[in-house]
């Protein structure tokens, strides 16, 4: 047991280790890089992913790992919050540590047949990395989320070849987004003069976070994570 | 009087009696905790030896995708290709984990390939049309995802065996323990080389 505890000791004094957030919705951005209506998009495309096919895909950016190495904090995240469901354990966390340069996308048990490492690996340095090189953090995180959805889905085939492909379908989505979240808001405003009171009660939640707010939060559904994926820099 | 003798001899009966059944209850229920604390323990080795399996049937795909380049180390092939083979020679049943001298040897076998396979990924370095070769770029990221679960399996096993020994250590269940026979198992220690996985930096 003592030599269990020797080995265990000098690793976690040898990082300090960033505190693992519990993370409240699906878009997590704790550097202030995106946008309010950036991260409202993100999280409102990562909520209706969940509600239509019940994976649970997560975004968190952090600034800085402070050295401590990027799969165990992306294995505690995911682990943390659960992220996924109990019974299909259908979780995928995209972490990017921004200082550090480093991203990775973690996968749940579940989704390691369609989202093997190879592909995530693909996604990483022929999706995201060339946007962040560029700076273009939102861009690279948006066809990210994309090309994993399609993933999942079935789509995404790692193609280098084939960017025009790429950029359709987030455009696509994107513009379903805007439309939806419009809808959304004029109702809301309408309702919202008749019977306010009631139509916010029967929501529930916090409403802190303003529009993004109606949604509800997101809460993980108990997904096991055995260290699949991917990692990358940029 | 006579009545007074029979009554302390059967309330002295009916007391070991009891105690008996406390004691066989308190056994079964000792007994069966310690048989899902195995099961457990079995069943993340089992985990780990699963990501060892993939990692070893990930090699042959490897090495053929870097023979292709005719100038590449002989050398550092045929120790990945060697290493492997002792590696699945091997045979690994659940008893390694109770026999210290299997488990170490199972340790060092597996850490050998490790190193090997980490010194193929850094001789990589000096063939820049083969880093950028995407089949060998996916393998790659195989290899990585494949050591990343390793490691999480390697310590989710570490937990579970920390979870059996303390149990059948501890009084009163490490009489049940002995009764039973219930010995301690192994776990893994880290050997240099052999806990972080091969990184390749581009």
């Amino acid at each position: 047991m003592k030599i269990l505890f020797c080995l265990i000791i000098p690793v976690s004094f040898l990082f300090s280790q960033p505190e693992v957030p519990v993370l409240k919705q699906w878009a997590n951005d704790y550097t202030n890089t995106l946008n309010q209506s950036e991260l409202q998009t993100l999280n409102y495309r990562l909520k209706t992913f969940e509600d239509s096919t019940t994976n649970q895909l997560v975004m968190l950016m952090i600034s800085t790992l402070d050295g401590y190495p990027l799969e165990d904090f992306s294995y505690e995240v995911a682990k943390k919050n659960k992220i996924g469901t109990e019974e299909k354990d259908n979780g995928a966390l995209l972490l990017i540590a921004k200082n550090d340069k480093k991203l990775r996308i973690e996968v749940g048990y579940g989704l390691e047949g369609v989202l093997p490492d190879a592909l995530a690996n693909s996604i990483i340095r022929n999706v995201i990395v060339p946007h962040f090189k560029r700076n273009e953090f939102y861009a690279g995180i948006t066809a990210g989320v994309d090309a994993i959805i399609s993933a999942i889905a079935g789509e995404y085939i790692s193609d280098k070849d084939d960017p025009s492909g790429e950029d359709k379908s987030p455009f696509i989505s994107t513009l379903i987004m805007i439309i939806f979240a419009i809808l959304m808001f004029i109702f809301r405003g309408r309702r919202g003069k008749r019977g306010g009171l009631i139509y916010f009660g029967g929501l529930g939640g916090g409403r802190s976070g303003g529009f993004s707010s109606g949604f509800g939060g997101f809460s993980g559904g108990g997904g096991s994570f055995g260290g699949g994926g991917s990692s990358g820099s940029w | 009087m006579k009545s007074k003798g029979f009554i302390v001899t059967l309330s002295i009966i009916g007391v070991i009696v009891l105690l008996g059944i406390i004691l066989v209850v308190w056994g079964i229920g000792a007994y069966n905790n310690l048989v899902t604390l195995n099961e457990s323990v079995n069943q993340s080795w089992s985990q780990v030896e699963n990501q060892y399996q993939r990692r070893t049937d990930l090699i042959p795909n490897l090495v053929n995708t870097v023979k292709g380049y005719a100038e590449f180390e002989r050398g550092v092939l045929t120790d990945v290709t060697e290493a492997r083979s002792r590696v699945s020679q091997f045979n690994i049943t659940p008893e390694v984990l109770n026999d210290p001298q299997a488990f170490q040897k199972f340790q060092q076998l597996q850490g050998e390939l490790s190193s090997a396979l980490s010194r193929l990924l850094v001789t990589v370095e000096n063939y820049p049309i083969l880093k950028a070769n995407e089949n060998f770029l996916q393998l790659q990221a195989q290899l990585e995802g494949t050591e990343n679960r390793i490691a999480v399996e390697r310590r989710n096993f570490n937990q579970t065996v920390q979870t059996y020994n303390t149990t059948i250590k501890r009084f009163p269940s490490s009489i049940f323990a002995g009764i039973f026979g219930f010995g301690v198992k192994q776990y893994f220690t880290s050997t240099p080389g052999s806990e972080t996985p091969p990184k390749v930096e581009f």
